[in-house]
């Protein structure tokens, strides 16, 4: 079984989000997500400043096995992205809720955190694939 | 229900994530492919190869019975254990398998062919066997373990007895020899030194425990795939198969055209494409980001203008190189550089004969 930690919020899309002291949100994708798409070889990233939109593909993961568009879960201005992973996309697959980060979202509108799933509501997402 | 090989259990052991290939349950990685890749690249991997096809042709026939079913010629082959690569082609000249052939006498040949062709190809060389005296006996009850890397074959010494130490000693690349109770061979699928083992099922478990301890590394289906690429090595049923002819699959040195009397499969309809010309097999390189992926489309204009189309066959990351590769079916006008169309953008790539790393290091 993946790990899910209870503290993030996820979409059904396979991200995750975290809540970081100055009120952005930290993006990323699962555990699940990166063992579906097996060893990390290019993240395409937006750009500090890039506005998104929740639902909109706004980043790529590409493995060895396929190109995975990334979605915002939440709308707001990228405030910082993981410029490590330009060097090191494994890092996605080796820590998926910590150094593989993707980018952090200042949102717009909070109450679309409500639209995310809870960890045991994505586990259900998981076990009905 | 999949078929398992005998070294299903071990794979389980060491953590292998298993897929379903072609009705096998397989090993696609044991964690991370890319390791499993720079491990065979840097010192020493090994794959479980089982499920692949095993037959002894064996009879007063054998050698003029392959020489009427392979477009190579085993006549080439006059040193016991001497091994070759080739095609096995339909009437129309197209690629019903890509096989290797031992010599090992007059009277037996030893030949090995992919799991996923194997019941067409079986009907297929019993059909063709009429009128020779030759019998066709597939060997399952024989396991294979591929041992591959710059460290492979002193790994596997650790693991061999004494005499089949002495067997292996000055056997030149693709060579096989039956050394006890095990037929092991200087072949491989990663453009890197080592053997292919042919082991019996009921040994099989203990020979892949004795790797492991010796410090080789359980690499899957993945990481096969990578290597192969860059290898420049074909993939029988993305590379090519019975719509395409050897000639547009990188295989025309596998066509033995003399002596022109040798009446083999598909020789007539060869003759013919060869003479009005066909597509050709060419390796990719693309340094931009990326992955060069199977059926994505390939452009390119010739000398008088003219926009063409090709279709890349394989295409992956290269772990070795860092960038991505690719092989790609073109017309043959093509020159050293072209564009990919992917994620609606076409980005350009080099265009270079199909071998990417050989024993390590870049090869083009």
């Amino acid at each position: 079984m993946s790990n899910i930690p209870s503290e993030l919020k996820y979409a059904s899309s396979h991200e995750w989000v975290r809540k970081e002291s100055d009120g952005s949100y930290t993006v990323g994708i699962s555990e699940h997500a990166q063992e579906l798409l097996g060893d990390m070889v290019f993240v395409e990233l937006p750009e500090v400043g890039d506005t998104v939109n929740s639902g909109e593909d706004c980043a790529v993961a590409e493995s060895v096995k396929a190109a995975s568009d990334i979605y915002s879960p939440l709308t707001g201005e990228v405030v910082a992205v993981n410029e490590s992973l330009e060097d090191s996309p494994e890092l996605v697959n080796s820590d998926a809720y910590g150094d593989g980060w993707f980018f952090r979202v200042m949102p717009t509108d909070e109450a679309e955190l409500d639209n995310l799933l809870d960890a045991e509501g994505y586990q259900e997402v998981i076990d009905e694939e | 229900m999949a078929n398992k090989t005998v070294l299903h259990d071990k794979h389980l052991e060491s953590n292998a994530k298993m897929v379903d290939f072609h009705g096998w349950d397989m090993p696609l990685n044991y964690g991370s492919q890319i390791e499993e890749h720079n491990a065979v690249r840097q010192a020493a991997g090994m794959f479980d190869v089982s499920h692949m096809t095993v037959v002894d042709v064996t009879g007063s026939d054998a050698k003029v019975f392959l020489q009427k079913l392979l477009a190579n010629d085993v006549a080439k082959l006059k040193v016991a254990g001497k091994a070759l690569y080739g095609g096995m082609l339909n009437h129309d000249g197209g690629v019903i398998d890509d096989l290797i052939t031992y010599y090992l006498t007059e009277t037996h040949y030893r030949i090995v062919v992919n799991s996923a062709t194997r019941v067409k190809d079986l009907a297929w060389i019993n059909d063709q066997s009429q009128g020779f005296d030759v019998e066709i006996n597939e060997r399952p009850e024989l396991a294979m373990i591929a041992v591959q890397g710059p460290e492979a074959k002193a790994k596997a010494a650790q693991v061999f007895d004494a005499s089949q130490n002495l067997a292996v000693a000055e056997m030149k690349p693709f060579f096989g020899v039956q050394a006890g109770s095990l037929f092991i061979a200087t072949t491989g699928y990663t453009g890197e030194a080592g053997y292919e083992i042919i082991v019996p099922e009921d040994e099989a478990a203990a020979l892949w425990q004795a790797l492991l301890e010796a410090g080789v590394k359980p690499c899957g289906l993945g990481a096969r795939d990578t290597l192969r690429l860059e290898a420049g090595m074909n993939l029988y049923g993305q590379d090519m198969d019975e719509a395409v002819n050897p000639l547009a699959a990188n295989m025309g040195w596998t066509i033995a055209w003399e002596p022109s009397e040798r009446n083999f499969n598909g020789r007539q309809a060869l003759e013919t494409i060869k003479a009005q010309g066909t597509d050709k097999l060419v390796g990719l390189v693309m340094e931009a980001k990326g992955v060069l992926r199977h059926g994505m489309a390939i452009f390119f204009t010739d000398s008088e203008g003219q926009e063409h189309q090709g279709v890349i066959t394989s295409g992956t990351f290269s772990p070795t190189l860092g960038y991505s590769i690719a092989m790609a079916r073109v017309p043959k006008t093509i020159g050293d550089t072209a564009e990919v169309e992917m994620r609606k953008k076409r980005v350009p790539v080099k265009v270079i004969a199909p071998s990417f790393v050989r024993n390590g290091k870049q090869a083009f």
